[in-house]
């Protein structure tokens, strides 16, 4: 299905994560006849504009309008295509959250939503624009698939993969001007299934989305300079989770912190604790995220600075967690 | 009360200064939605220097007009105009953007003193409009609800929704400019998704429809004027503008929707609004 892409490893580095999606879509719509694009007149900025370009027969800009935007993506789901869907993902997962729960969830359409703008990644328009909810809203809907790529070239896998996956997917992206982290894109991505970033016995850090490079970071520092052995996973597919990664990282190291672009509520970091107050099993744990509160303004490296999302605040997280002697507390059971 | 030309040209004057203030700002910020923060400039001036009934030393006053720029990306182009009635020390605006700073793209009501409602997606402000225009009626209050509305916003189904409402309830307590600039991100408003018949469609829907040149006093008066007195339904001012009006390189052009400025640049674009 998705062979002949013509998007290279140098690409990744020149061109931004929205920028190499509009590209693979591109090619994939070469492929695949049944792929329609849509967006909401962020043509341009989401970048689906170029799938647009190529062919605009199959493109539809329905102007300003989110809630028809997605009540449209169903109609076209409907007839036999397979729209792609773009818009920022503050007005996907908020302003037409119904429909795309309503239309989309429970008719189990395949519809691929690429949400663009994610977490806060556009820092400096304010809360408006900001999204550290939609990870929440689309892990609880029934039937979708949530995804969160660590960057442009694990997008470009998502958006391969996404196709024949059925069902509803929703890939959500920053504003693309993030670093990148991998350097190619065959390290054997495939939905619902984590990645092992880099192994190691004493703490595992969970995270997706832009974290998963300054996570890996802080492990290579930590080890340089801590002695620590630090796990790194990166849990691209928020849904389904990848539990059996969770369980291992909680039985080999016991202490776990996730890290994420979103509100501590509802996030991966729910999602993980979760797995973790199912297994039964005790382990030191820590939410890295937005502590609940509408974020600042400012630019992303600012903010991400500020809510410990960067290497330096992981790493003062982790050692805060390292810290913790929980294995002395009286009510520790260290087997259940 | 009819404007005067000596008004005229006190307005003439503080929408130049405004202008030069967006310019500034667009280049300390990095980036910002420039070009309808010019295509609204005069009528954000004649609101906040002649028609509206506010006080900056005293911003929470009860009695106030009310003021929603639903285009709230439009910041870049209303918060010069706050700092300038002194809302606030216009240096703040030297931070437009920046880390913690008040102001963001788009104005928080939390943060920024004579900003009475958060804005910045689209479609939100004249429902709530609707709920300010009904409160001040069950309250039986004087104070009117302005608010200014992008004409690509307009596509929005809320709008629409609104706009029943508004009939429905018969508000004549609100007025309801657009900003018909006739732009929006990803081109025209009527490549996009055509929006003409315009006029025809808030009529359809129960207003009463001005037209105005969007740059022009004496229009822009004549309307507000007409709409402050109209009694029979709500009253929509379709104002005529040019997007990136007055920096002779933005306008029209659908490009300048969002940009930075480097200094060459600013100085260019203040050079054409001195022209
Ligand atoms: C609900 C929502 N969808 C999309 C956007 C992104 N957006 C910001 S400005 C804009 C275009 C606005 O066009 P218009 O209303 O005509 O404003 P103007 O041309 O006067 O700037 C869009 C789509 C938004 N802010 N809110």
């Amino acid at each position: 299905m998705s062979q002949g892409l013509t998007w290279t490893v140098y690409d990744a580095n020149t061109m931004s994560q929205a920028e190499i999606y509009g590209q693979v879509l591109c090619d994939l719509g070469e492929q695949n006849d049944k792929i329609v694009g849509l967006s909401a007149d962020l043509a341009n900025s989401t970048k689906i504009g170029k799938f647009g370009e190529q062919f605009p027969d199959r493109f539809f800009n329905v102007g300003i309008a989110e809630q028809n935007l997605f009540g449209v993506a169903a109609g076209l789901a409907k007839s036999g295509l397979t729209p792609f869907v773009s818009t920022m993902a503050v007005f996907a997962s908020m302003r037409a959250a119904e429909q795309i729960r309503t239309d989309i969830s429970y008719q189990n359409l395949d519809c691929k939503i690429i949400a663009t703008h994610g977490g806060i990644s556009f820092g400096a328009a304010g809360t408006t624009h900001h999204c550290t909810e939609d990870i929440a809203i689309m892990r609880s809907f029934a039937n979708m698939t949530v995804i969160v790529p660590a960057d442009g070239l694990e997008m470009a896998n998502a958006v391969k993969a996404c196709v024949d996956h059925p069902g509803p997917v929703y890939i959500r992206i920053g504003r693309g001007f993030e670093p990148t982290y991998y350097e190619k894109e065959d390290y054997g991505f495939e939905i619902g299934k984590a990645v092992n970033i880099c192994d190691g016995t004493d703490l595992t850090i969970i995270c997706c989305g832009v974290c998963v490079l300054q996570a890996a970071e802080a492990a290579r520092y930590l080890k340089e300079n801590d002695d620590l052995s630090v796990r790194v996973i990166n849990i691209h597919t928020l849904k389904p989770l990848d539990e059996e990664a969770i369980l291992k990282a909680v039985t080999d190291t016991r202490r776990i912190v996730t890290v994420e672009e979103h509100n501590i509520h509802g996030g991966l970091g729910s999602a993980v604790a979760d797995v973790i107050a199912k297994s039964g099993k005790g382990c030191a744990f820590h939410k890295i995220g937005i502590p609940d509160c509408f974020c600042e303004v400012g630019y992303p490296e600012d903010l991400y600075s500020h809510y410990k999302l960067d290497a330096d605040g992981i790493i003062s997280v982790v050692r805060d967690v390292m810290g913790k002697d929980f294995e002395d507390d009286d009510d520790w059971e260290d087997e259940v | 009360m009819a404007i005067t030309d000596k008004e005229i040209q006190e307005l003439t004057r503080h929408a130049k200064r405004i202008r030069k203030d967006i310019i500034d700002i667009t280049g300390w910020a990095g980036g910002a939605h420039i070009g309808g923060g010019l295509s609204m400039t005069e009528i954000l001036v004649i609101l906040y220097y002649k028609y509206l009934n506010i006080d900056p030393k005293n911003p929470d006053w009860k009695d106030r007009d009310r003021m929603i720029l639903s285009k709230g990306h439009g910041g870049v182009g209303y918060a010069p105009i706050l700092a300038r009635k002194g809302y606030f020390d216009f240096d703040l605006l030297k931070e437009f953007n920046r880390f913690k700073s008040p102001f963001g793209m788009h104005l928080d009501s939390n943060k920024v003193k004579g900003v009475d409602v958060s804005t910045g997606s689209l479609g939100h402000g004249l429902p709530i409009a609707v709920g300010l225009a009904l409160g001040a009626r069950l309250q039986k209050k004087s104070w009117l609800t302005y608010t200014i509305l992008g004409d690509g916003e307009c596509n929005e189904g809320s709008i629409w929704e609104a706009a029943m409402a508004a009939a429905h309830f018969k508000l004549t307590n609100m007025i309801t400019i657009v900003d018909r600039n006739q732009l929006m991100i990803d081109g025209t408003t009527e490549s996009v998704m055509g929006l003409e018949p315009f006029a025809d469609k808030w009529k359809a829907f129960g207003w009463i429809v001005k037209s105005a040149d969007g740059h022009d006093y004496n229009s822009l008066s004549e309307a507000i004027e007409y709409a402050q007195k109209e009694d029979a339904a709500p009253v929509v001012i379709i104002a005529d503008t040019i997007k990136g009006k007055g920096v002779d390189f933005m306008e029209n052009e659908v490009k300048w929707h969002y940009g930075g400025l480097d200094t060459d640049l600013m100085e260019k674009a203040k050079t054409s609004v001195d022209k």
